[in-house]
């Protein structure tokens, strides 16, 4: 069970400001059903510019309502440029604190306030746009948003940011991404605790070269295929080709055979060696087939 | 505050028999069974009591109940024991909803090289019997696969996988945590080789488990050291959990009818009542072949984490299959599986009775279901949307 401060529990049991304003001047909805939370944000302007009313509706959990609720009593009565300073912090501080998993739920709030603000500037009403490239394709999020809650909140493993903004809690295929990112921002701090990642060598043995294989596809490929229903077995090294099966892979999946190909080729020349080839074992396929729809 | 429980499928009250049964083992009679003296041959004497009290519930022979420290150790036993055993055989076949007691340890089999096929399920939750018997193949060293589903009660036919499978010499393990207690169940008419239960499902303690090994099935020991369990699980035993188990198993088959008929019964109305009640919900499971004291039910739109709290307020327990409530960020691997859509994975309820519920409780529940859904669904921007 999670241990919420009474603050989470009251503005969860009695939230605050539930609802949507008609002719609201900004709405941002952020989130979607298939991620487990969404807000829906509204906000009304005073004839200073202050935010005269804001309202929400939230598809989540406890934390997730609570942090909603707080959100709109936070930015009640301030300008938009006010608005704008709010920060994740500030929601989660003035609950006295959330569960570190549940940290997204302040980002999200954070991000259904620039939606709106975004909304009433921008003039139409738009779900909340995707800046940079997704690097996490389970839960949508991009370079851009993952750099950002590093930065803001000083966040130094990979952890952290699934924390924060889901990024890594599917698969973990994108992990090696995501510590990238931390490194590019944290720089030093992080380097020393960098949890192992499997690295190039410079010389390798053979049977380094073949433990080094196995330790990519089990780390770094065979995660994301799980995601998708499938999975990669390896068939055999020899010398620099290195032979693999694709199992429980439907019809439609085989028509991109030759991208999951490459997609390994890919990572093993980043993680092992330049002169890696992939090559596809096809015989043995059918017999793995455990797809069903 | 009064607690109603419904999480057994968590884990149960011990029994007060069971726990009147321990209590002289902890202080007075805490010999150790191995020992030469009487004072620890005493106790032995009650192991043996306590290992024929399961082999009665099982339908077997006392000699093939081994005692372990809970449902997990007997699951890993029951995988690397056959797989150690049999080391020129690399196929595992076992199925997506088994309990990660299970499920880790084949993908972590496969991070060693093993061929490990996990069987998917219908939108009921069931399996495919004909894809599981075309996969079978000299290769394949261990089929298992789970009894009854924990989280929606779905019960598979193990009885014709352990025939399909040990037809073909191939070793059969089924996870039966959920299952024994909850529905009889006789290994002398079937020919599974091995079965793992744990004692704290069924009004014994936590902290004790059975691995229950058919006569003449290849299995290496797990944990190594001394000669107790026939030198088949070294360790010194838990005398007070295992003289609880037997005497909770000998309750276990004393309550199988209630189990059956008045346990059901107040499911059954729990279940209807809150479909009724609240619109937009649905049965997650495989109605027909399902335990009696199960059901896990989806609620749209709204999160299954809100409304746990909200029944917690009431003194209500039950659990979800949402993904905040794990920690995780995805919803319910067994749900996912079986194609719920997300929609209805995140607002899943499980209810799980025991023959300690009432139906004064489950009334109250009753009563307090609506309103809560309700109350979510005010908050839900989803309500009243297509579904996404
Ligand atoms: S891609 Fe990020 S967790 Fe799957």
């Amino acid at each position: 069970m999670w241990e919420y401060t009474d603050k989470v529990r009251d503005h969860f049991f009695n939230p605050r400001n539930v609802g949507e304003i008609e002719n609201a001047d900004g709405v941002g909805e952020v989130g979607s059903l298939a991620c487990g939370d969404a807000l829906k944000l509204t906000f009304k302007l005073d004839k200073d510019g202050r935010i005269a009313d804001a309202k929400f509706k939230t598809f989540g959990c406890a934390s997730a309502i609570a942090t909603s609720s707080v959100l709109t009593e936070l930015i009640r009565g301030k300008t938009l440029d006010e608005a704008m300073n709010v920060t994740n912090k500030d929601i989660a501080d003035y609950l006295g604190g959330l569960p570190e998993q549940k940290m997204h739920c302040s980002v999200m709030g954070r991000e259904a306030l620039e939606a709106a603000i975004a909304n009433y500037q921008g003039g139409e009403v738009k779900k909340h746009e995707l800046e940079g490239h997704v690097v996490c394709t389970c839960f949508g999020v991009t370079d851009v948003e993952i750099e950002r809650v590093v930065r803001e909140n000083d966040l130094t493993t990979v952890e952290q940011v699934t924390n924060y903004c889901k990024a890594g809690g599917g698969c973990g295929g994108c992990h090696g991404e995501i510590e990238k990112i931390i490194e590019r921002i944290q720089g030093e701090k992080v380097a020393p605790h960098a949890p192992p990642v499997p690295r190039k060598g410079k010389k390798l043995t053979n049977i380094q070269k073949m433990q080094l294989i196995q330790q990519t596809i089990n780390e770094q490929i065979r995660p994301a295929l799980r995601a998708h229903g499938g999975n990669i077995e390896l068939i055999d090294i020899e010398g620099d080709k290195v032979t693999v099966a694709f199992r429980g892979m439907c019809a439609q999946c085989h028509l991109a055979e030759f991208t999951m190909k490459d997609v390994v080729e890919t990572k093993l020349r980043e993680f092992v060696s330049e002169d890696i080839v992939v090559e596809e074992d096809k015989d043995s396929v059918e017999e793995g087939h455990v797809h069903k729809g | 505050m009064q607690t109603i429980y419904f999480d057994n499928n968590a884990t149960t009250r011990v029994a007060d028999e069971v726990f009147e049964v321990m209590q002289p083992y902890f202080c007075e009679l805490y010999g150790n069974p191995s020992s030469m003296h009487t004072f620890g041959g005493q106790v032995g004497v009650r192991v043996r009591e306590a290992r024929e009290q399961v082999a009665a519930l099982l339908g077997c022979h006392p000699g093939e109940v081994i005692f372990t420290s809970c449902g997990t150790e007997s699951d890993s036993t029951a995988i690397l024991g056959t797989l150690a055993a049999v080391p020129h055989r690399r196929k595992v076949i076992t199925t997506r909803v088994e309990h990660p007691a299970v499920l880790t340890v084949c993908r972590d089999l496969e991070n060693r090289g093993y061929h490990v096929i996990e069987l998917g399920v219908d939108k009921q939750g069931r399996l495919d019997l004909d894809e599981l018997e075309s996969l079978l193949d000299d290769d394949t060293a261990i089929v298992t696969v789970m009894a009854a589903n924990n989280e929606t009660g779905t019960i598979f036919p193990i009885e014709r996988i352990a025939e399909m499978v040990t037809e073909r010499g191939i070793t059969f393990h089924t996870d039966a945590v959920q299952i024994v207690g909850k529905v009889p169940l006789n290994l002398s008419e079937t020919p599974i080789h091995l079965l793992s239960l744990s004692g704290h499902k069924l009004h014994a303690a936590k902290g004790v488990g059975v691995l229950y090994v058919r006569k003449g099935t290849r299995i290496a020991p797990f944990l190594l050291g001394g000669h107790q369990e026939g030198g088949r699980r070294a360790g010194t035993e838990n005398v007070p959990g295992i003289v609880g188990l037997g005497k909770a198993c000998e309750l276990a088959a004393r309550y199988m009818d209630d189990e059956n008929t008045r346990v059901k019964a107040l499911r059954d109305k729990l279940e209807s009542a809150i479909l009724a009640g609240c619109p937009d919900s649905r049965i997650n499971g495989d109605p027909e072949n399902r335990l009696p004291n199960t059901t896990n039910i989806s609620f749209e739109y709204i999160e299954g984490e809100a409304i746990l709290l909200m029944l917690d307020r009431f003194g209500i327990c039950a659990s979800s299959g949402s993904a905040c409530t794990s920690g995780s960020l995805e919803p319910s691997h067994v749900l996912r599986a079986m194609g719920v859509p997300f929609t209805a994975a995140h607002g899943s309820i499980r209810y799980s009775l025991s023959r300690y519920n009432t139906e004064d409780e489950v009334d109250f529940t009753i009563e307090k279901m609506p309103q809560i859904i309700e109350r979510l669904r005010e908050l839900s921007p989803f309500v009243g949307q297509v579904s996404v």
